[in-house]
């Protein structure tokens, strides 16, 4: 194949697509050359997906043109576009977890000899892309068993299968160690070596000036600019991406610690699979400080904050909150004490989606006084408990009888805080409170949570942005495989130091014990 | 203990398979369970059972009298026998993981010697000193074929992501309609026209399933709901026909399909009859299951089926057309429960009766759940099922009594219904239904 | 096209008729649908829909009988609708009726009950139906909290042990366990007279006190589901459990409570047959009952009061059908193939909402069942 290097192996020219009530790409222009790493920068929600996978032939654009390697183009679907020889690698992937690495690559493309499946020839070739391009799997073994960094490393696999040239990558080092991610550009610089070219979507900075070639810039489903990563910054980027300055600065006064109020003591905790997943891990939390978990995501952040929660039962060690041995209380006992819980995912377990706004107010406190009175629920008294939170918090919505699946995922996580944080709570568990929501929602609980604090409260926080932690926290552990690996004060730790910690775990055991 | 060391254990409950990896850690895995139900019953069988039944011998036929192939035995004995092969699966339950293999094989065959287990009670509790097994076994196998091609219906369905438990809808619907044909074409005696009205079953069958795939497909209806239709319409429509259409028309009994047997094989002794010699639809139900697995784990249209069930977006971003691979599964499917249908209006007996299939569909699902949604399990389901059916007759027939207290048949004609339930209970939080069973799919737009 | 401009539109507005428009139009349908098959078998479809009305709503005595069939229905398809409001798919009305009925047909039989005067009897009765329902339903609700085994098929199964076990307690002739040895039909023994329903209307099936017990308990569901906290913890229950889990709610102990009580209704509505219609036990009388209960409670959309309309349909259709078969030679099973086709455009709405141009409210949809296998 003959490959005119000066002609762009994809362009997209003034592509706009909309869905009911939302515009999510208007008049977006994007120019991949060959061999190139090209960056999709922006905030959740930017559009950087949409558009991603109207290239890809997922959505139709409702205007503009994409163009592949100068010829126009019109997928009706997904196999058009794998024919143009465009791969992707999704956000979330896209794998069968009970298939194996074999199936998952072959699926859709099958090798077959006669009217059967020819699996040999199918773990030959796996092997071969392997060896090329430095992704080494195995192809017998059942991608629900892989890791993460592995399972990656198939889609990537998947996508080579296809003779893929043009390589998209949606926020692909998002579920992966810092290590990891060395690793990942590394295989991605021998791709663009061996002649594909790479559209690598993220919304991290520092990853964007260590490998782009270029840059796009999406705000609001817009093309906000272009930029040069040998002359662009960290701060020029971000402020392209918000479209305001940008303060990476919490306001917060300092920490006033009192009494301990979350002491976990060598508690252990297993996953859904019965795998080992919190090991005897301990640290206290006082009255008036943030402690903040920080760490990669899946290295026990869950099953730390759900048992802690009595969402999930411990297989060993204790845990005392509010002075009061809870390792064996339910939720619910739990709440009474008055421990607040914001959890991690939203929709799961934060709200019930056809519920009002006022019905997920009383969500965990419908069976007290003055919701309901012997057995009977009082639906005056929620309706104006939700009017007096919706106003304090405020939340955006037309009425306090709406469903919350009918709000943004900010407005529904202000009901979430709402609840969570208006009862007084003595001590709160908080599970990445700002994921996927908008700045100015950001800033909003950011600010409620350090008023919490400020008010004497217990906080243990975890999130997967080391920012986040860092500008909250009084004081910051890094949890690796389900231990506490370190434990700082804030103002005595640095950035490098808590990555290099997340990344390899690798800390003195003495260090390792002060907690 | 440092990072390296966590690692490493992590790796390896990581990688090690859920079956072994769950129970290892666990205080009592399911293995353990099953071993100590079998030492339970061991012990139950050699102390309580065999003492209190009589040492007459007995004997199981092979072949028809006169002059049968039989194997005689002293009732106290065999049962000891099989209660001490129960103690030894219980005891490999508990040994070495290494062992895990033996003790799997065991345990299978300690399963199966429940089958002359049961026998050999029932006998040794009845006044009678014989009887014929393979006749037995032959009835099981003829009972199990409804409920097996019904596994296989609702096997192509939800592997393709469709819940279907309109399955015993599908062959009542295929019983009446094929047999209106036979009726109305043939008058129920022509043996050409009793194979058109097969095939008409069977299309039937793929026709109602058509209607699933529409309703759940296109309309994205509750699956479940539309199962409930199809049942409430084939029970509407066959009552309907039957009485409009096939009591008018006269011909309401006539030709079913005939025995053949393999030449040669047949005549084989022993089992020779009863694997060699049948009816059509019979046989064909072991080709359907066997096609089943062939197609649905070595082709790659079968691949595809399976991974519309499991995960049908990342299917889509493969370009496979996860609406298309999902109606043509539920129609093979149709077309397999037609041929249930058939069955019984065609094979079985010569004849619709309203409501004839009599929840057949039903434990078809559950034998499908029972074989945890592989052909063989359910084949192994049905099986179990038809036995039951089998031995809940015989059962009857020999009259076995317990302290002058005869016990009744619908005890043991119950017995599969129970051991589902034990075995459905069993599978303690094992997920292993096709993932995206039940989920609407929609099209990126 | 403004809604409120159409003749359509008016009527939505003045008599607010929005929820029930789609099962209306459905209703419609179906008999089109019905009216047609008549008309292909040679019948005139007016003429046969008209003895089929007479035969539901002909005399008092067709409204009594329309209305004694329906009654059963109200209980089986409360026994789902509470189910669904838990997020969970109760096939297993049909087992729970035949225990419940058994277990009242027994205990009507009680010698102390021949003297009890009928404030003590009737609620003896019905309280043994409705408990030998709920531990019918609650074994699968147990089995389901416990060992995650899927209620659908743990209810299919006691289906059919129940229907053995009914049948050798009632067939047994050696040893007799309740047969009534004198009866020529396998049946149990008359129960006492004082256990007996008092009767309303002498029609065939006769109409009696059962009727009222029956809108009683689903008013009393519509109650507790609206405005209880117990209503509350199962419809989050069965909306979204892991919420409920984390809002504190035990959604083990609502999964059992929710299943057992599910049962209960439809052992109520079991011994109230018993007691009210036949006073004694025979396996066949409730054969579809629960089978029926599940389209009704869909058709219903899960709502109890809903139910009482949707069950009164179904047990009416069923009443008038035999009738349109006499004068009309129409097989009754288009009455079967009718309900069918409700249920069908009823679930699938989109078709009637396009025939009909329904314009879709969104609101709160509570879908009835959410649930796969897992």
């Amino acid at each position: 194949m003959t490959v005119d290097e000066r002609v762009p192996v994809l362009e997209v020219r003034g592509v706009t697509k909309t869905f009911p009530g939302v515009i999510a790409n208007e008049d977006v222009d994007l120019v991949l050359h060959h061999g190139e790493i090209h960056c999709l920068l922006g905030e959740n929600g930017a559009g950087k997906s949409t558009l991603v996978n109207t290239v890809f032939g997922l959505y139709q654009p409702d205007a503009g043109s994409i163009h592949v390697r100068g010829e126009q183009v019109r997928f009706g679907g997904v196999s058009d576009a794998i024919d143009a020889g465009i791969g992707m690698v999704h956000q979330h992937f896209q794998l069968i977890p009970v298939f194996t690495v074999a199936e998952n690559v072959i699926l859709g493309n099958e090798v077959t000899s006669g009217p059967f499946l020819d699996l040999n020839a199918a773990r030959e070739r796996i092997t071969e892309l392997g060896t090329r391009y430095g992704l080494k799997v195995d192809p017998d073994a059942k991608v629900g068993d892989l890791s993460v960094g592995e399972q990656q490393r198939v889609e990537l696999v998947k996508a080579l299968f296809r003779e893929a040239d043009i390589l998209i990558l949606d926020e692909p080092t998002a579920v992966l160690t810092p290590g990891e991610v060395d690793d990942f550009f590394s295989v991605v610089r021998s791709l663009v070596d061996q002649g594909k070219s790479i559209v690598f979507i993220t919304h991290k900075l520092r990853e964007v000036l260590t490998v782009a070639d270029r840059i796009t810039v999406l705000r609001g489903g817009r093309v906000a600019g272009t930029a040069d990563p040998s002359s662009a910054t960290q701060q020029s980027l971000a402020n392209l991406m918000v479209g305001r300055d940008v303060v990476f600065q919490v306001e917060k006064g300092e920490s006033a610690p009192a009494e301990v109020r979350i002491a976990i003591d060598g508690m252990s905790v297993e996953d859904d699979r019965g795998v080992l997943t919190v090991n005897e891990l301990s640290l206290k939390v006082r009255a008036g400080e943030i402690f903040g978990v920080a760490g990669v995501e899946g290295n026990g952040q869950r099953e730390l904050v759900e048992a802690v929660a009595g969402m999930r039962p411990k297989v060993g060690g204790h845990v005392e909150l509010l002075g009061r041995n809870a390792t064996k209380l339910s939720p619910r006992e739990i709440t009474e004490l008055g421990v607040a819980h914001i959890p991690e995912d939203r929709g799961k377990h934060g709200v019930v989606g056809a519920y009002s706004i006022a019905d997920n107010v009383v969500l965990n406190r419908y069976h007290h006084r003055p919701f309901s009175r012997r057995f009977i629920r009082d639906r005056q008294a929620i309706a104006s408990e939700a009017e007096t939170l919706v106003e304090r918090f405020d939340v955006r919505t037309p009425g306090v009888d709406v469903p919350i699946q009918n709000l943004s995922g900010g407005n529904q996580q202000k009901v979430i805080v709402a609840r969570e944080l208006s009862g007084q709570p003595g001590a709160i568990l908080v599970a990445q409170p700002t994921r996927g929501l908008d700045i100015g929602s950001i800033e909003f609980i950011h600010n409620q949570i350090i008023a919490l604090r400020d008010e004497g409260a217990a906080v243990l926080l975890v999130s997967a942005e080391l920012d986040e932690i860092l500008s909250l926290s009084d004081r910051i552990g890094v949890l690796y495989r389900g231990r506490l690996v370190g434990v700082f004060d804030t103002a005595e730790t640095s950035r490098e130091q808590l990555g290099y910690l997340m990344a390899t775990g690798a800390a003195s055991d003495a260090e390792a014990s002060v907690v | 203990m440092t990072g390296a060391g966590v690692d490493e254990v992590a790796e390896q409950t990581g990688t090690v398979t859920s079956d072994v990896g769950a129970t290892g850690r666990r205080r009592l895995g399911r293995r353990q369970i099953t071993g100590v139900l079998f030492a339970v019953l061991g012990v139950i069988l050699i102390v309580a059972v065999a003492p209190s039944i009589t040492s007459e011998t007995k004997s199981f036929a092979f072949e028809s009298p006169p002059d049968p192939l039989q194997f005689s035995f002293s009732p106290p004995t065999l049962i000891v026998a099989v209660g001490v092969l129960y103690l030894l699966s219980a005891v490999a339950a508990f040994s070495p993981q290494r062992f895990d293999g033996w003790a799997g094989r065991l345990h299978l065959f300690s399963a199966i010697s429940a089958v002359p287990l049961i026998m050999a009670i029932a006998l040794g509790l009845s006044g009678s000193s014989s009887t014929n097994v393979t006749n037995l076994l032959d009835e099981s196998l003829v009972l199990a074929t409804p409920v097996a091609l019904g596994a296989m219906t609702g096997l192509w369905c939800e592997r393709s992501g469709i819940i279907n438990i309109g399955i015993e809808g599908m062959m009542l619907a295929s019983a009446g309609v094929g047999f209106m044909s036979f009726a109305l074409l043939g008058a129920a005696s022509s043996v050409a026209w009793l194979w058109v009205a097969v095939l008409v079953a069977i299309l039937t069958g793929g026709l109602l399933a058509l209607l699933l795939a529409v309703l759940s497909i296109n309309f994205g209806i509750n699956q479940i709901v539309a199962g409930v239709v199809i049942n409430l319409f084939a029970l509407g429509l066959t009552g309907f026909l039957r009485s409009e259409v096939i009591v008018p028309n006269g011909n309401s009994k006539g030709l079913s399909t005939t025995e053949f047997g393999v030449p040669l094989l047949s005549r084989l002794p022993i089992l020779g009859e009863t694997l060699f010699q049948g009816k059509p639809i019979h046989y064909a139900m072991y080709a359907v299951v066997g096609l089943t697995w062939l197609v649905m784990f070595r082709t790659a249209w079968g691949l595809r089926v399976r991974s519309c069930g499991e995960n049908p977006h990342a299917a889509e971003t493969l370009g496979i057309d996860v609406i298309t691979v999902r109606y043509q599964a539920v129609v093979v499917g149709g077309f397999i429960a037609g041929m249930a249908g058939a069955w019984f209006s065609l094979e079985s007996q010569s004849g619709f009766e309203d409501n004839m299939t009599n929840s057949a569909g039903f434990i078809a699902l559950a034998a499908l759940i029972f074989g945890k949604w592989t052909p063989w399990g359910a084949f192994a389901g049905a099986l179990l099922f038809g036995f039951a059916r089998a031995l809940g007759s015989r059962l009857q027939f020999l009259q076995v009594e317990i302290g002058g207290f005869g016990i009744p048949s619908e005890f043991f004609q119950s017995l599969p219904f129970v051991v589902t339930i034990v075995v459905v209970a069993g599978a303690l939080g094992r997920s292993i239904a096709p993932a995206a069973e039940g989920q609407p799919f929609r099209r990126s737009k | 096209m403004g809604e409120s401009d159409s003749l359509q539109g008016k009527i939505v507005k003045a008599w607010s008729v929005q929820p029930v428009l789609v099962p209306l139009y459905a209703i419609l349908l179906s008999f089109i649908v019905g009216g047609v098959l008549i008309a292909i078998i040679g019948v005139n479809p007016f003429e046969a829909y008209w003895a089929l009305v007479r035969g539901m709503v002909g005399s008092p005595d067709r409204v009594a009988a329309s209305i004694a069939r329906s009654v059963p229905f109200v209980g089986s398809a409360l026994a789902l609708a509470l189910a669904f409001r838990a997020g969970l798919f109760n096939i297993g009305a049909e087992g729970q009726l035949l225990v419940g009925g058994i277990l009242a047909a027994w205990v009507g039989t009680f010698s102390f009950l021949a003297d009890a005067p009928g404030l003590v009897a009737i609620p003896t009765v019905l309280i043994a139906g409705a408990f030998g329902g709920l531990v019918w339903g609650g074994v699968p609700g147990v089995l389901r909290a416990r060992t995650g085994a899927h209620e659908v098929i743990s209810t299919i199964m006691l289906n059919s042990v129940a229907l053995f076990i009914v049948r050798w307690i009632v067939n047994s002739r050696d040893p007799v366990i309740l047969r009534d040895t004198a009866a020529s039909v396998p049946r149990t023994e008359q129960i006492a007279d004082g256990a007996v329903l008092p009767q309303l209307v002498d029609s065939e099936p006769n109409l009696h006190f059962g009727l009222f017990v029956m809108i009683a308990v689903a008013v009393v569901l519509a109650f507790v589901i609206a405005r209880t906290t117990f209503g509350f913890e199962v419809i989050t229950v069965g909306t979204n459990p892991n919420a409920a889990r984390y809002a504190g709610i035990n959604v083990n102990r609502i999964i059992v409570s929710s299943m057992a009580l599910s049962g209960a209704f439809a052992g109520v509505a079991a011994a109230s047959e018993v007691s009210g219609t036949n006073q004694f036990f025979q396996p066949g009388t409730f054969a579809f009952i629960g089978f029926d209960g599940i389209a009704i409670a869909l058709l219903a959309r899960a709502n109890p009061v809903a139910i009482l309309p949707a069950a009164l349909l179904w047990g009416s259709l069923l009443a008038g059908a035999p009738l349109m078969q006499q004068e009309a030679d129409v097989s009754i099973d288009v009455v079967r193939i009718i309900q069918a086709m409700v249920l069908l455009f009823v679930a699938a709405d989109a078709i009637v909402r396009y025939l009909f141009r329904v314009r879709d409210q969104g609101g709160r949809h509570i879908d009835a069942t959410n649930a796969g296998w897992v």
